[in-house]
């Protein structure tokens, strides 16, 4: 013990607590999770190969992603907007709109993709508009983009509102008496301020998007090659008994989800990096 | 006099524009994020409620007499009342270990929590399937022993544990460890046993972090889809959850059903927020109490 | 209860923070362990509490080695420098905490614990207080109620961690003068723990003066100043002058160590003289005088500080006078005078010297 505690500890509990914590987890997250490193082990590099690049992967791919990528980058411009206004400015409902923004966290995707497909199909509340514009939301690549932009919209809203809360308003006014306007003023104070918690928001966005699936899959067509997101494509594998197709699928998707994560905490030590440089 | 009040009005004005922008830009701003909402955000949820009392309200509570409905309800509060209390007892273990002491590898442990957040749902079932499925290494002996863990309760309430496994720990970590050991220390000094020390110092400074923890595990437990569906095998009646009776319903075109069944899950996501609300009032204005910089008030007796 | 601590040494890591420290508490003393941050003065403390481990060495609490007991056998009270109160508790459950928690053999009726919680707030002034929270409280209040705590279980030992070091001047010293009244009170065996010396010199009986791991000193606080055994504790307890080599004197008592100036082995002396310890006169009546020029007069304050520089070297002198020494010199700045010391310390330093 004394290898591990850095100094011997008067308050008890550290071997139980520290113990029970590793046993537990390593019993729900690290074992299982390996277990499926050591399954792809039992296919030949070319089986691996020719799944993950097979048309329909790579059509996945290319949905998945990109529907991720412009989710993100939606939510990151209108997640911005939110977050401004929820802290700049009062008006009335102003908590309630502040509470609500967690709401993608909070419900249930099966119950997000049923609301959104019944909103955006051909006779829904939005799609009856959209229809005879030409905009087919429901069942089609457009729907899986509405769906992955509502389950990003927390991320950037919450990772920008306290950074702007804590904006101190008297560099703004020195920008001012020093003889900025207003945009310059935002541009050029305000923004580099904003840059790591928004890269931060919309990297989690987007990585949350990218395993995205039960809101996705009611919105979606989910036609193989033109409107099937990677975790469906996995989910169809299994039901096929496909177990090894499942697996090589699954591995690409958790080293993706790994090298996203790690690129967050690269962007939040970069931004805590900067602050500590001034 | 007038023109004295008038110059004080224009200069209140005045300094309130120089640190904002035009009203015009005010309004574009707001009517843009509102927009936003009401696209992404207020019409779905409304359409729940809408859609689910399509029939009335005769044809709402109708949905719950389907027994196959009250079968989906219960396994839904029973995976969740079992997967809640154990990610508990872990994240106060967790919590306590990483807050009270300093040891080697701390900080992996505590970015090791934050894993299945970053993991798809459908591989967080995977992974259940490819350990005890009938084609794993496990799965002949399972099946000789006559062990269900995959298409049953076992395996639900695994893939649920993992993906709501960091909820509780992410909230009662940060607590505890600005909350430091002080106190503890002093419990211990003063002769109390660990437990008594846990049970009257620690545990009712997280309460209200450790009350919202369990609100939101609870509501997650009881709404994961993705995860679920993989490991489920959705027996009707048997091995369906809430949210696979919903899906199972709505493609059945059943759509009063289905969103009937999601407006409980919906009014639980509201429950949750509404509980995140309060619990931030709570906790924010206790900063102030222990701060050690402050010293004697003004014409107060030391 | 007396306390012994015996060849105590304890290292963080690479860092050694006690080395080889032995001290010896009598039973009903207070105590001050004394010197600047980082002398390892506050571990020694919360090693006799037991929330540290020492890596050698015995603690003995009268006569019954405890090095190896656990906190909670050792019935020792411990306030710390930011109070610890728990902060969801009123006054009255903070301190009958300590009562509440006893094993039901040992444990009082409700009734005899608010008491006694009564009584010692009574004692410590805040029995107005008795049902208000921490986050309520002054800075001071905080602290009296962590001590109404610590002596709640009756302690034979009472450390207490910096207490008034997050406190103001004035209450400082205010709470060190009401802390001193209730040690006379009560006569529990008390460990005070400061930087601060002129609270180690106000309150204590006997003053331990601590650097960087080692006791430089014990002794009563007329003791530690008047004769300083080390520099450092010349320097830690007041200003002081340092004057390279020795200076001579006539009419003065001298003590320290007397020995050649040039010495062979490699070290040199240096004298070390109180501001005011420092005699001023007008013209030279002695050939030993130093002669200096006032650079500085600073009259605000119960005394009059002047700098001086010094004709012969670079160094700025400081003295002390009494207020009506400085009227009856009439000094302004400009002046030249010429400086005697009164009583000197010389002691020997490694090295050659630096002048």
């Amino acid at each position: 013990m004394s290898l591990v505690l850095k100094q011997p500890s008067v308050l008890p509990g550290f071997g139980l607590t520290l113990g029970f914590a590793l046993f537990y987890f390593s019993l729900i997250v690290l074992i299982p999770l390996s277990g499926l490193f050591i399954k792809t082990t039992t296919l030949t590099w070319e089986q691996f190969w020719h799944t993950v690049t097979e048309p329909r992967a790579i059509a996945s791919y290319q949905l998945t992603f990109g529907a991720s990528f412009l989710g993100a980058l939606i939510n990151g411009v209108f997640g911005s907007v939110v977050a401004w206004v929820l802290v700049r400015y009062h008006f009335p409902g102003r908590s309630i709109v502040d509470a609500l923004v967690d709401l993608p966290f909070a419900l249930p995707t099966a119950v997000a993709g049923i609301a959104l497909t019944a909103i955006y199909s051909s006779n829904g509340w939005i799609g009856r508009y959209l229809e005879p514009l030409g905009l087919k939301v429901a069942f089609t690549p457009l729907g899986v983009l509405v769906a992955l932009t509502f389950i990003g919209l927390p991320f950037v809203v919450r990772t920008v509102q306290p950074v702007l809360q804590d904006l101190d308003l008297e560099v703004e006014e020195a920008a001012v008496t020093l003889g900025a306007s207003r945009w310059q003023t935002f541009r050029a104070v305000i923004v580099p301020e904003l840059w790591p918690a928004l890269l931060t928001g919309m990297a989690m966005a987007f990585a949350r998007s990218v395993g995205e699936y039960g809101s996705v899959i009611f919105i979606a067509g989910n036609m193989p090659l033109k409107s099937e997101i990677t975790p469906l494509l996995i989910m169809t594998k299994l039901e096929q008994y496909d177990y090894a197709g499942a697996t090589a699928l699954g591995v690409v998707m958790l080293v993706v989800s790994f090298i996203l994560a790690l690129m967050i905490n690269l962007i939040q030590w970069w931004g805590t990096a900067r602050h500590s440089a001034r | 006099m007038s023109t004295e009040i008038a110059t004080r009005g224009r200069h209140k004005e005045w300094k309130a524009s120089l640190t904002s922008e035009s009203v015009l830009v005010r309004w574009a701003l707001i009517v843009a994020a509102l927009g936003y909402l009401t696209l992404f955000l207020f019409v779905p949820l409304a359409a729940v409620f809408t859609e689910a009392l399509k029939n009335g309200l005769e044809g709402y509570f109708v949905s719950f007499a389907d027994p196959d409905a009250l079968a989906a309800i219960r396994l839904s509060f029973l995976t969740a009342s079992l997967a809640v209390p154990l990610n508990l007892t872990f994240g106060i273990a967790a919590a306590w270990a990483i807050a009270k002491f300093e040891f080697v590898g701390k900080q992996i442990l505590i970015t090791l929590i934050d894993i299945p957040l970053a993991v798809s749902p459908v591989i967080s079932g995977l992974i259940y399937v490819l350990l005890f499925g009938a084609q794993s290494w496990l799965g002949p002996w399972l099946a000789e022993h006559d062990i269900k863990i995959i298409f049953a309760l076992p395996g639900i309430v695994l893939a649920t544990i993992f993906v709501t496994l960091p909820f509780i720990a992410r909230e009662l970590i940060p607590l505890m460890q600005s909350q430091g050991r002080e106190e503890e220390e002093a419990a211990l000094t003063l002769g109390a046993s660990g437990w008594q020390t846990f049970t009257r110092v620690t545990l009712p400074n997280i309460k209200w972090s450790l009350l919202y923890g369990v609100i939101l595990c609870n509501a997650r437990a009881m709404g994961e889809f993705g995860a679920v569906s993989v490991v489920s095998g959705h027996i009707r009646g048997l091995t369906n959850t809430m949210p696979l009776h919903v899906e199972i319903l709505y493609n059945e075109y059943n759509a009063v059903g289905a969103f009937a069944v999601a407006s409980l899950l919906t009014l639980l996501a509201i429950v949750t927020l509404v509980a995140k609300t309060i619990i931030e009032r709570k906790t924010a204005p206790s900063q102030s109490a222990h701060d050690p910089a402050w010293s004697t008030q003004p014409g107060h007796p030391a | 209860m007396s306390i012994q601590v015996d060849h105590v040494t304890k290292r963080f890591g690479t860092f050694t923070v006690l080395n080889d420290v032995s001290l010896h508490a009598q039973s009903g003393e207070l105590l001050a362990l004394l010197g600047p941050s980082g002398c390892g003065k506050t571990t020694l403390l919360r090693i006799l509490a037991g929330l540290e481990r020492p890596d050698q060495g015995r603690i003995l609490l009268h006569g019954v080695e405890v090095t190896d007991q656990r906190i909670t056998d050792r019935r020792v009270g411990f306030v710390f420098q930011h109070y610890a109160l728990f902060r969801h508790m009123t006054v009255t459950e903070n301190v009958s905490f300590g009562l509440r928690v006893l094993p039901s053999a040992q444990r009082p009726s409700p009734d005899k614990i608010q008491k006694k919680v009564d009584e010692l707030l009574s004692l410590v002034q805040m029995r107005a207080m008795a049902d208000r929270y921490p986050n309520q409280l002054s800075g001071g209040q905080r602290q009296r109620v962590a001590l109404a705590r610590a002596l709640a279980v009756e302690p034979k030992l009472l450390l207490l961690d910096e207490p008034f070091g997050a406190l103001d001047a004035k209450v400082r010293k205010e709470l060190r003068r009401w802390l001193r009244r209730l040690h006379d009170e009560l006569h529990i065996t008390s460990i005070l723990v400061t930087h601060d010396q002129e609270e180690a010199l106000e309150a204590a009986d006997r003053v331990v003066v601590l650097n960087q791991g080692h006791i430089e000193q014990v002794g009563t606080p007329d003791e530690v100043y008047e004769n300083p055994a080390t520099p450092f504790v010349y320097h830690f307890l007041g200003d002081v002058n340092v004057f390279h080599g020795r200076i001579s004197h006539d009419h003065t008592s001298h003590k320290g160590t007397s020995g050649q100036d040039a010495d062979a082995s490699g070290e040199h002396e240096v004298t070390f003289v109180r501001p005011h310890d420092l005699e001023l006169s007008l013209s030279r009546t002695t050939p030993t005088q130093l002669e200096a020029t006032v650079r500085f007069v600073i009259t605000a304050g119960s005394r009059v500080r002047l700098e001086l520089a010094s004709k012969d070297s670079p160094q700025i002198i400081s003295v002390e006078l009494t207020r009506e020494r400085y009227r009856e010199l009439k000094l302004s700045q400009g002046d030249v005078v010429f400086v005697h010391p009164k009583q000197l310390q010389v002691f020997k330093m490694p090295g050659p010297s630096s002048v």
